[in-house]
């Protein structure tokens, strides 16, 4: 597997620019002779697709929703990061850099890092003149916030709604393109699988979930946008939907799949409530910027919040982290809460829950303030506890939110499929072991606006234009295997559902995978996995069938992914014996609790290879080298 | 609590419908609603039946998939609530529930509770967007906007194009869903040069679609989820009738 990052040489400030000036284009012409399938329309898949057709490629794109405007990227809440410095609180490209590869515990490129914080600011630019309402000063200038991870406020929000507005500029974006006809828009069509000819992806196989037809789309370039994998614990603040298939699926044509095992736990979602839970809601990070958390200093104290006096709480972030406090980064908040939590100081039902309080925000600010600040995000929390926090402070509890992971890419974008374009939380790229707070959006629409519009035209100029059509014979044995599976899981007619084993694997890996791992737990759920997976496709039940609207033959094909995609991950925490960022191994900690990294023999990126059915898959590394930061022990104290 | 659910069934776009009556025994206060169709549906399953179609995603209220009329209200009782927002606890141990899909010729039924909202997409393909190609554009903090005019655009960008106002008003109009795009762009000096193209090839749009105009019931605000004001309507109105009045070259 050639693992050539196609880093630029040169000083890092200057390494994108230079790149841009030498990478191969498309003339004009030419440009709509090349047909571009883009699959998933989330940050990453809009902001690309609207962007390649503006330029003048011929563009098809896939979504399995109803409407492009419903993909997950419409959650985000709490912000956009950019280096724009507006505060002049002293924030630059190389701060915002810093504390993305410093957040990110050392385990990203430099370069790709770096380009990330330089794009950052074109993407304010780009969003403010579509339209997006972002939150202003009575200036009419633009107003900032602080998430975690920064000392400074560099953070663009649209109420508690960032998301949702970019996405809807995206979209729009892309709609716009629909109409002048330079994109067709396939809506509720799943990828099934990838189509790869000679080395390189030239196709994918769908299914419309209305009609149940199986079909063949061939094109010049594939761009996965397809979002992450966090549903793989089956209780995530993912959508319902949001699945592995599509990068699995890859992976095993041959793409590189990087640091599977890199996943963010949210310190800030509203814990369970039952065994009926179906998915887990979050409470932006940006909560955090006026709420206190704490929990009891006694464990098993039992007194309602509002009984426990001030010194017999412990206010353990502020406590721990001074220096950051409340606003300490994700991974680091989400294992002290689980650490007071194992110490029998937890709160709720369970002892599975700590406070997040706005007592003094409310007292120092006034009631007004915070509800303009946090409405909305006030509202949600009522209407799903029936609490009101204005009064009785929050619960909440860490839960599995990011994939960090995802398909290995070059700087390009490139995964080690040639022609094969990965985008978004779908790439392993820019976070490293962590992602802080508000840089989600900033590296989907990076990615979509301003990256691949530039690499990919490079790709297609430097290759010999290969016409293949959909009858080509590759597409006739991917398109029998796609149609093979769906008829063994119709054809399975046992006595569980989808959502039954989707449940259980969920909690192993919740067990055992989560927010701290241990070589034992991961062996254990590495026995248990294959045996659940071969039950599943022995016993599982899906109704109806494959020639009509089948929600749960849609389902079944994504759980059947996960079976598989869960192992891999397994291994890939196994393997890797330290602790960074959302990877916690319990054998590497400090004495103080904290994540043990060891440079020496885990400075790279983990890569995987597929090599078959039931082998185990082969591992390859990329060293990490970094030449303008030093790897620091990363401290928040 | 012990529920009555009739859940319209429909097997796709051209079989008639009926209601189909189901029993939940244990359901509890803090599930939300679509959690309870969750636990009817794996009973369906189990039982060898066809399982409840219906929309679903971020179960957060923002991505605006979900959407059901329950016993007559588009979203179920709760004001400012979408369907997969509102929990257990807004019933009482005993309620009879009558589900149905969104009623609307725009919105043809796809299976149960399912229908076609792609109408929407084509009436924003229409007009709904600025028209600005990426890159080349001034810096963010080059285009100043009062803060009143950017907090009036937010609260109609808010829209989750759920489609719940179609299904609350009696002529089955897209008229907030329009109005509420028209006025997020049109209240922002970025969206002023297309601003009367746009109101006009978007109700033109929504026309063709087959969606009904106009009668000030008012229903579509009690039901829109995100409490878009009607108020956008008059704005959309007003911006429609300069479009028609003076032609488009002499507009600003």
């Amino acid at each position: 597997m050639n693992l050539d990052s196609k880093i630029p040489a040169g000083p890092l400030e200057e390494k994108w620019q230079r790149h841009k000036n030498e990478l191969k284009l498309v003339s004009p012409a030419n440009k709509r002779k090349f047909k571009i399938l883009v699959v998933g329309t989330g940050l990453a898949g809009a902001s690309a697709a609207a962007t390649l057709a503006e330029l003048g490629y011929n563009v098809h794109v896939f979504t399995y929703h109803d409407s492009p405007r419903r993909a997950h990227s419409i959650a985000a809440q709490g912000g956009i990061n950019a280096a724009k410095n507006y505060p002049n609180d002293g924030d630059s490209v190389w701060r915002l850099f810093y504390d993305t590869i410093k957040g990110g515990d050392f385990r990203s490129r430099e370069a790709n890092v770096y380009r990330l914080a330089e794009v950052s600011v074109n993407i304010i630019d780009q969003c403010v003149a579509q339209g997006v309402p972002f939150a202003r000063e009575y200036s009419g200038y633009l107003d900032n916030r602080s998430f975690g991870g920064a000392q400074v406020s560099r953070t663009f929000y649209a109420r508690g709604q960032t998301g949702q507005q970019l996405l809807l500029g995206a979209y729009q974006a892309l709609m716009r393109m629909v109409d002048a006809r330079r994109i067709t828009l396939w809506t509720r069509e799943e990828m099934l699988d990838l189509v790869v000819i000679d080395g390189h992806a030239k196709g994918i196989i769908t299914r419309n979930l209305v009609t149940g037809e199986i079909r063949r789309h061939a094109g010049d370039a594939v761009l996965l946008c397809t979002g992450g994998y966090s549903n793989v614990f089956f209780l995530s603040t993912n959508a319902k939907n949001s699945n592995v298939t599509a990068i699995y699926r890859a992976y095993k044509r041959g793409a590189g799949f990087a640091n599977p095992c890199f996943t963010q736990i949210h310190p800030t979602c509203i814990p369970p409530s039952g065994e009926y839970q179906s998915k887990l809601t979050l409470m932006s990070e940006s909560l955090r910027n006026d709420g206190r958390i704490w929990v009891p200093k006694k464990a098993g104290d039992q007194r309602p919040p509002n009984e426990i006096p001030e010194e017999e709480r412990d206010y353990y972030l502020e406590r721990l982290y001074p220096s950051y406090g409340n606003l300490s980064p994700r991974d680091i908040a989400s294992r002290a809460a689980k650490r007071v939590c194992d110490e029998g100081r937890g709160v709720g039902p369970g002892g599975l829950g700590v406070y997040l309080d706005f007592s003094d925000a409310i007292k120092r600010l006034g009631r007004d303030v915070i509800e303009q600040r946090y409405g909305n995000l006030f509202e949600m929390y009522e209407r799903i506890t029936g609490e009101n926090p204005y009064e009785v402070p929050m619960r909440i509890y860490p839960a599995p939110h990011y994939t960090m992971g995802g398909l290995w890419v070059d700087y390009n974008l490139m995964s080690t499929i040639p022609g094969l374009h990965v985008l978004g939380e779908a790439n392993f790229s820019d976070h490293g072991a962590n992602r802080l707070g508000a840089s989600a959006l900033m590296q989907g629409l990076a990615d979509g606006y301003f990256i691949i519009p530039y690499t990919l035209g490079h790709y297609l100029a430097s290759h010999p234009k290969m016409e293949v059509t959909t009858d080509h014979p590759e597409f006739q044995r991917v398109e029998e295997e796609a149609r093979a599976r769906l008829e063994r899981l119709m054809a399975a007619k046992g006595r569980r559902t989808v959502m039954s084993f989707h449940r259980e694997l969920g909690k192993l890996m919740w067990d055992n995978c989560g927010m701290s791992r241990t070589a034992d737990g991961l062996r254990t759920a590495l026995e248990r996995i294959p045996v659940l997976r071969a039950e599943f496709w022995e016993n599982v039940l899906v109704p109806g069938s494959g020639q009509e609207l089948n929600q749960n033959l849609e389902y079944a094909g994504r759980v059947a992914d996960f079976l598989e995609f869960a192992e891999l991950m397994c291994l890939d925490a196994l393997h890797r014996e330290e602790s960074c960022g959302g990877h916690f191994r319990e054998e590497y900690q400090t004495p103080d609790g904290e994540a043990l990294r060891k440079d020496n023999d885990f400075a790279y990126v983990a890569v995987w290879e597929y090599t078959g059915p039931d082998l185990p898959p082969r591992l390859h590394k990329e060293p990490l080298v970094f030449e303008n930061v030093k790897l620091t022990v990363r401290s928040y104290k | 609590m012990k529920l009555t659910l009739h859940i319209w069934r429909q097997a796709g776009p051209n079989v008639p419908g009926r209601f189909e009556t189901y029993q939940l025994d244990d359901v509890s206060p803090h599930m939300s609603f679509l959690e309870m169709l969750d636990v009817l549906n794996e009973r369906l399953i189990a039982e060898g039946k066809d399982p409840v179609a219906f929309e679903h995603d971020c179960r957060e209220g923002i991505c605006g998939s979900c959407g059901m009329v329950i016993n007559g209200s588009p979203h179920g009782p709760r004001q400012r609530t979408t369907a997969c927002q509102l929990h257990m606890r807004m019933f009482r141990d005993g309620d009879e529930l009558w589900i149905e899909p969104w009623r609307a010729r725009a919105f043809p039924v796809l299976k149960d509770l399912i229908v076609d909202r792609s109408s929407f997409d084509r009436i924003i393909a229409a007009g709904g967007y600025i028209s600005c190609h990426t890159g080349g554009v001034p810096d963010a903090n080059a285009i100043p906007v009062p803060k009143p005019a950017a907090d009036r655009a937010f609260d109609a960008a808010a829209c989750i194009g759920c489609g719940a106002c179609v299904a609350a008003c009696p002529n089955a109009s897209a008229m907030l869903f329009v109005a509420a795009k028209v006025a997020h762009l049109g209240s922002l000096p970025q969206g002023q040069p297309e601003r009367y193209r746009r109101v006009r090839r978007m109700v033109e749009q929504m026309e063709t679609e087959g969606f009904g105009h106009c009668s000030n019931h008012y229903e579509c605000e009690a039901a829109c989820p995100k409490g878009i004001s009607i108020e956008y309507i008059a704005q959309l109105n007003r911006d429609l009738r300069r479009a028609e009045l003076v032609g488009q070259e002499l507009l600003p």
